[in-house]
């Protein structure tokens, strides 16, 4: 088993179109490197030094993980990973 | 009760339980009933708050025209009030919108400007920033960065909810502007130990979040993570499947956002279950399910519901 990852419109380009890839890893910061090996960019894309991008929303199982432990939260096999753009509601 | 003006009823909306829905007697789920405003949602209450703020600041004066990005229901709140207080009304709401919405704006007299579905709500605050510019004697309150939209909750839906429940462990609500979260949950912070204040956010299908790159990502001003104890993404898929079953099991019919909010404070609920915690948990019907009757939301399975729903902002 591994860890499913959707990926967004956005990022599509770096997934040759995949909706959403496979990865591994104990936390999310692992999972993103692990990605960024077959997917080149992508990590640069969600991360930079400070973090998760500003406008970049990342849920684990449907709960976002800033209020987790950001990076550091812990994924195991069979979790779903969702990354989103922040869009307005309203 | 007796009100002066059908503004004067504003607020003051119930506080039902759901007997069928809460999972026991310790942990109970409460819903406010916003649909029980003027124009039958949870808006009127920021719509009237930043209208009364923009006349005491002298901007509003009678024949001066607002101008909203929104997606329904705070455009729909203003039209109402903009009709009665003798202003002209322009949204700029993405097309993606149920026809009801629309047809609700022109029938208080508003001007709606369609902006593209791509991009959703996005593209709204951009296209009205744009025309703001434009025509400089037109208001926009902007409900994104308005802290009168965050105060009326703090000075009216929050005190309610404290009110009718004082043993109150949870607040939940839909995550758009963040107003309601904002003004409930710091009201509730203030006074009640250890509360929480979950966020639901609808996900939407792809088309919505289309936008040409990340940074152009939209985080209201608003927004104060601090306030959140977290917050959760909720499928499209999710929320029909609670807006029936709160029809079914409870006999409320509601909109498809509050389907999203139940969906999360069922998920709060499990927990304290799952913990052996008492919790009395308030979430918000934001509005009736009147205006989204057209998008087949509450006929047939649940599958074709979802794919019928697929590119709508349904929140």
């Amino acid at each position: 088993m591994a860890i499913e990852v959707r990926i967004p419109t956005i990022l599509r380009n770096l997934t040759d179109g995949a909706k959403a890839v496979d990865g591994k890893g104990g936390t999310l910061d692992e999972l993103f490197t692990d990605l960024d090996t077959r997917h080149p960019g992508l990590r640069d894309r969600l991360v930079d030094g400070k973090g998760l991008r500003k406008f970049v929303n990342v849920y684990l199982n449907d709960e976002d993980v800033r209020f987790l432990s950001g990076l550091e939260t812990e994924v195991a096999d069979g979790d779903n990973v969702t990354i989103l753009p922040a869009v307005a509601g309203g | 009760m007796r009100f002066d003006s059908l503004l004067d009823s504003l607020g003051r909306t119930p506080l039902v339980g759901l007997p069928r829905l809460s999972p026991s007697a310790d942990v109970r789920l409460w819903a406010k009933l916003e649909d029980r405003n003027p124009t039958g949602s949870v808006k009127d209450r920021p719509a009237f708050y930043m209208i009364e703020k923009a006349e005491k600041e002298g901007l509003l004066t009678p024949g001066r025209t607002i101008l909203e990005p929104t997606s329904g229901n705070t455009g729909i709140s203003l039209a109402m009030a903009a009709t009665l207080r003798g202003y002209k009304m322009i949204c700029v709401m993405p097309e993606n919108t149920s026809a009801e919405r629309r047809q609700l704006l022109e029938m208080w007299g508003a001007r709606i400007i369609f902006s593209p579905a791509a991009g959703g709500s996005n593209e709204a605050v951009r296209v009205a920033k744009g025309l703001a510019e434009e025509n400089p004697d037109w208001v926009m309150l902007y409900q994104y960065g308005n802290e009168a939209n965050a105060l009326a909750h703090y000075e009216t839906t929050g005190p309610e909810i404290l009110e009718d429940l004082p043993t109150v462990t949870h607040f939940v609500a839909g995550l758009g502007t963040t107003g309601t979260l904002m003004g409930v949950g710091r009201f509730l912070r203030e006074r009640v130990p250890d509360v929480k204040i979950v966020a639901a956010e609808p996900r939407y299908g792809d088309l919505v979040y289309g936008l040409r790159n990340i940074d152009e990502g939209f985080i209201p001003e608003l927004y104060d993570d601090s306030v959140l104890t977290t917050r959760f993404s909720v499928t499209s898929g999710d929320a029909l499947r609670r807006t029936r079953e709160l029809l079914q099991q409870e006999g409320i019919f509601a909109g498809i956002s509050t389907g999203g909010a139940l969906h999360a404070a069922i998920g709060m609920a499990a927990k304290a279950v799952k913990s052996g915690e008492r919790a009395d948990i308030a979430f918000v019907v934001a509005d009736g399910g009147w205006k989204y009757l057209s998008t087949g939301a509450y006929g047939g399975t649940l599958e074709e519901a979802e794919a019928r729903l697929e590119g709508q902002l349904w929140a």
